[in-house]
């Protein structure tokens, strides 16, 4: 038998350093489909067989995964934003309109970080319409739903926290009345029932440990900002992890009805 | 594995329910140290985030002197700067907010009628002649509550100070409060 001449790709993928990072044949069998999906980083999220009925688009809506799309989309492009926006009261607005009229695509950056956020709420409400409808919150599900409520909770504080960054009158204002709520906190809350048996006042409550103070102030905005770019942003990926890894754990995607 | 005794009970675990072991006391130790540390830690935080120190506009300001103000009137002075109005009674000065209860507007003080009238939904609230006590009390319109008041106190040199940062509610027993008047004679 002629020995057959190997290409060049044949040499890099015989090569050490190639076998050291991929560690299955490329050969297409099953077993390989299955290593690609289960072996790689990225893909390991996913299972590597799902039931038919998954991929209907009627049964699921995609609102999961166009949600988890949104949520990256915003970590992108908010960070992109990051490079010209500072959180203080002297430059937080006019960085803004700095995005919008001058820097280079400043303006589709910011856009669809904006549209992206009001996207990522309305899919959100609606992957909870379909689970609910479709009763996958049942067990073995029961705590995934759970998990998906505190996720839902993240994502209304991001879109809460992100609303005054533009630092103009509408988000003051809207972050005013916002804050406000908190005020009428039970025990937490200077304004809230049982107030006055911890002694809480209107510099120490829990809109003051929210808004840095009595009022919304440039102070407000950068706890805001380190709320908004790392600290929920956090809570929510290990919840997403959570969240991913108890859909496989469970079962799958939940059967049609 | 470690024979039974004659009732049934494991001889060592019962001794080690007895006398906990160096590994129980230093196992207690160890993880008292760690959650001393988180909730010490968290405690500190919580604290971090409120800073000794506001940089907020001040909430204190100097009114001029009590004779400054008509007896037994309501003075829209301070109306546009401070939001509020100074009202002299025969022994007293109450310092009334003006934002409504409902949603926040700025009623007016309609002299002829004697109340304060919100122009947004048309909340009253009484007038001079119903007493320092019931000044500022709901009594049409949607305004849930009474008008809040501030905080009054004298100067070394004898002009009036307002505190806006402290209020006093009414409706909770509040008008008697040190602060909630200015003692006139």
């Amino acid at each position: 038998m002629a020995e057959q001449k190997k290409g060049w790709f044949d040499v890099v993928k015989s090569s050490y350093v190639w076998k050291s990072v991929f560690r299955h044949e490329y050969q297409d069998t099953y077993r390989n489909r299955v290593l690609q999906v289960s072996s790689n980083v990225f893909l390991h999220l996913h299972p590597t067989k799902i039931r038919r009925h998954a991929l209907r688009l009627r049964f699921t809506w995609c609102m999961g995964g166009i949600t988890f799309l949104l949520f990256l989309i915003l970590v992108v492009t908010g960070i992109i934003l990051m490079f010209y926006y500072r959180p203080t009261g002297e430059y937080a607005y006019h960085d803004m309109k700095y995005l919008q009229f001058d820097v280079p695509f400043g303006m589709i950056m910011r856009n669809m970080h904006r549209w992206g956020a009001h996207a990522m709420v309305i899919a959100v409400w609606l992957h909870m319409f379909r689970v609910f409808m479709t009763g996958s919150y049942k067990p073995p599900r029961e705590f995934n739903w759970v998990i998906g409520v505190n996720l839902l909770v993240m994502t209304l504080m991001l879109s809460f926290t992100g609303y005054l960054l533009p630092w103009d009158q509408l988000s003051i204002w809207a972050v005013t009345v916002g804050t406000n709520m908190g005020r009428a906190t039970p025990v937490l809350g200077h304004e809230g029932p049982f107030a006055d048996l911890v002694g809480v006042n209107a510099r120490y409550d829990a809109r003051a440990l929210l808004t840095a103070g009595r009022l919304i102030s440039p102070a407000t905005l950068l706890r805001f900002y380190v709320l908004h770019c790392i600290f929920i942003p956090l809570i929510a990926a290990v919840l997403m992890i959570v969240h991913f890894w108890r859909v496989r754990k469970d079962g799958g995607i939940s059967g049609p009805l | 594995m470690a024979g039974k005794a004659e009732d049934g009970t494991n001889p060592e675990v019962h001794i080690w329910r007895i006398a906990p072991t160096r590994r129980d006391l230093l196992g207690f130790l160890g993880w008292g140290a760690v959650l001393n540390a988180i909730g010490l830690g968290t405690l500190a935080f919580v604290r971090f985030m409120y800073p000794r120190v506001l940089f907020e506009p001040p909430s204190q300001f100097r009114l001029g002197r009590p004779g400054e103000y008509a007896p037994n009137s309501t003075s829209e002075k301070w109306i546009k700067a401070l939001r509020l109005w100074i009202v002299r009674y025969d022994d007293r000065f109450i310092a009334v907010s003006a934002i409504c209860t409902h949603l926040g507007c700025t009623p007016r003080y309609l002299g002829t009628e004697d109340k304060y009238k919100c122009p947004c939904h048309g909340s009253g609230y009484r007038g001079f002649a119903s007493g320092w006590r019931v000044n500022g009390a709901n009594f049409e319109g949607p305004a849930p509550r009474p008008m809040e008041r501030f905080k009054l106190s004298l100067a070394d040199n004898g002009e009036i100070i307002v505190d806006k940062a402290i209020m006093f509610r009414v409706e909770k027993g509040e008008a008697d409060r040190p602060g909630a008047f200015l003692p006139f004679a």
